[in-house]
């Protein structure tokens, strides 16, 4: 039994994507409940509907979404363990409830509200363990910093550029530029870029996502239900989640060999993918990228497939990621570094959009989507939309 | 004049041990660098942690290394993103993977070199910081500097 084709997405919802503290003073909670309803309501689904909830990334009270919004009874409640490297991967979370007979409305929710704590300093709100004595110890304060010591490698072994980290600050900057949602619309060039201050050599300002807030929730029901619903159902064409071993804790550990070092930790996931889907990645029409840093965008585009090991530099270099003549448009709503870093369901969100065809920066054409969950610690994940 | 890598501020850091890594810390005090290694499968892992991933042993040695190894990859952090780390950029946290203890790399610091000649490959010995709250971390700086 496989969840691929057996579920749909029917419903999205968004708050707006506000820049970091500025959703105050809604509380967190508050942004996501403000998604659900949104999703339901596109949906044409009431809210006494959903019976289902799947999240990932510390997930949310279910108890409290219940009270709140009137949900009188849940059957299926559950998330994935990590952190962004599971939001793709909640949505097949959702399918397989749908498809075992657990659940026949389920809602995947993420949310991030940066006021208290930024994300650049995450580690800063990290209880202190014994095992990540190191990585504090070393100053290694926030994901960026971790990120350029994979990022250097990378160049180290490949000849990886920072031409290279440009192009896809500048192509996915171009792209928000068009997008009525994305935080970001000024335009980038790639003087801008070389004159940014480096945060964490090699990691200038634009190479790092946006810190910001907002909630957004979609709707999985089983493909016979979708039908009967008001949008075109955005078929689950497959999920998978996981990783492997040498890739442990990732940034928190660094003891990959360098095989997997020198990779985004999805390669087992994408091999699964694959299998699970019957599908290539020359059959992709377009593609979200988790994009929390532009050397883990190319990166992914080796795992995945869309070129070789060492090959992703190259690659964004011939503009295959472009929107406007790219074989592969990659981020179409300005993603994490320009739209706004939802904890990647922006890119869900974005990959629904491109298959029902109401994209603001639609792809002719697209009938099948990549969405991927965000390089970190296991789990990381990926989603085929299609129509 | 190129600046040169600085050690990153003690408050960034709080020692926690439990009794799996506490030996390494304790011969961090009598300015020692080793690494856990697997008494029964002659295996290096770091972090230490209860297991060995290999054999599932618990039972470990920590030998004295040479102090000796070679970078694998490195950042410049150039910019305070808390108030911490204010007074003490730029600094180097680095990767290091230890010549005589294979298959461990050290999440460090390089320290006191000046930053244009740190480069991946760089052969790299062991120095010790010794903190005002009693708290030894090895950092590491260029071997030829």
């Amino acid at each position: 039994m496989s969840i691929a084709g057996r579920t749909a997405i029917v419903g999205v919802g968004s708050t707006p994507y506000y820049k970091r503290g500025r959703s105050a003073p809604q509380t967190l909670p508050e942004l996501v409940c403000k998604a659900i309803i949104a999703a339901v309501e596109d949906a044409g689904l009431s809210m006494t509907d959903i019976d289902g909830f799947a999240s990932y990334s510390g997930g949310f009270d279910t108890p409290y979404l219940m009270e709140t919004l009137g949900i009188p009874e849940v059957r299926f409640t559950s998330m994935l363990t990590g952190s962004g490297g599971g939001s793709a991967g909640a949505v097949g979370l959702a399918s397989a409830a749908i498809v075992a007979g657990l659940a026949d409305v389920v809602v995947v929710i993420g949310g991030v509200q940066q006021a208290l704590q930024r994300f650049g300093s995450v580690t800063q709100s990290y209880e202190s363990l014994p095992e990540n004595a190191w990585y504090e110890a070393a100053g290694l304060v926030g994901p960026g910093h971790m990120f350029a010591l994979l990022a250097r490698r990378h160049m180290h072994r490949y000849g990886t550029t920072r031409e290279h980290f440009a192009e896809v600050a500048i192509s996915t900057r171009l792209n928000a530029m068009s997008h009525p949602d994305a935080l970001i619309r000024k335009p980038l060039t790639r003087e801008d870029y070389f004159a940014a201050p480096m945060l964490s050599d090699p990691l200038c300002l634009f190479d790092f996502c946006l810190e910001s807030d907002g909630a957004i929730a979609v709707i999985v029901t089983s493909i016979e239900r979708a039908r009967d619903l008001r949008r075109k159902p955005v078929v689950v064409r497959g999920c998978t989640q996981g990783g492997e071993a040498g890739w442990g804790r990732s940034l928190y550990w660094m003891n990959m060999p360098e095989d997997q070092f020198l990779t985004s930790g999805n390669r087992s996931v994408a091999r699964d993918l694959w299998r699970q889907t019957g599908l290539q990645p020359s059959d992709i029409d377009v593609a979200q990228i988790y994009d929390h840093f532009t050397p883990m965008v190319i990166a992914q585009l080796e795992d995945f497939g869309f070129c070789g090991p060492g090959e992703g530099g190259p690659f964004v270099a011939s503009g295959a990621i472009r929107f406007d003549g790219g074989s592969l448009p990659v981020n179409t709503d300005g993603g994490q570094l320009s739209g706004g870093y939802i904890w990647g369901m922006s890119h869900i969100r974005e990959g629904v959009a491109q298959i029902r065809g109401d994209a603001a920066n639609q792809v002719s054409g697209a009938r099948l989507a990549l969405v991927t969950g965000g390089p970190s610690s296991i789990p990381m994940s990926a989603l085929v939309l299609g129509d | 004049m190129a600046a040169i890598a600085q050690f990153p501020a003690e408050s960034l850091f709080t020692l926690c041990t439990d009794a799996w890594t506490q030996p390494w810390w304790d011969a961090a005090r009598e300015h020692r660098l080793t690494a856990p290694c697997c008494e029964d499968c002659g295996r290096f892992r770091m972090p230490p942690t209860p297991f060995c991933p290999h054999c599932r042993s618990q039972r470990l040695r920590w030998p004295t290394l040479s102090g000796r190894g070679t970078l694998f990859s490195y950042t410049v952090v150039t910019r305070a993103v808390i108030p911490a780390m204010e007074n003490c950029i730029p600094y180097v946290p680095a990767l290091v993977d230890l010549d005589d203890a294979p298959g461990a790399r050290l999440t460090t610091a390089i320290v006191g070199v000046p930053i244009d000649a740190i480069a991946i490959g760089a052969a790299v010995t062991v120095v010790f910081e010794d903190r005002s709250d009693g708290v030894v971390v090895p950092r590491f700086t260029l071997a030829t500097a």
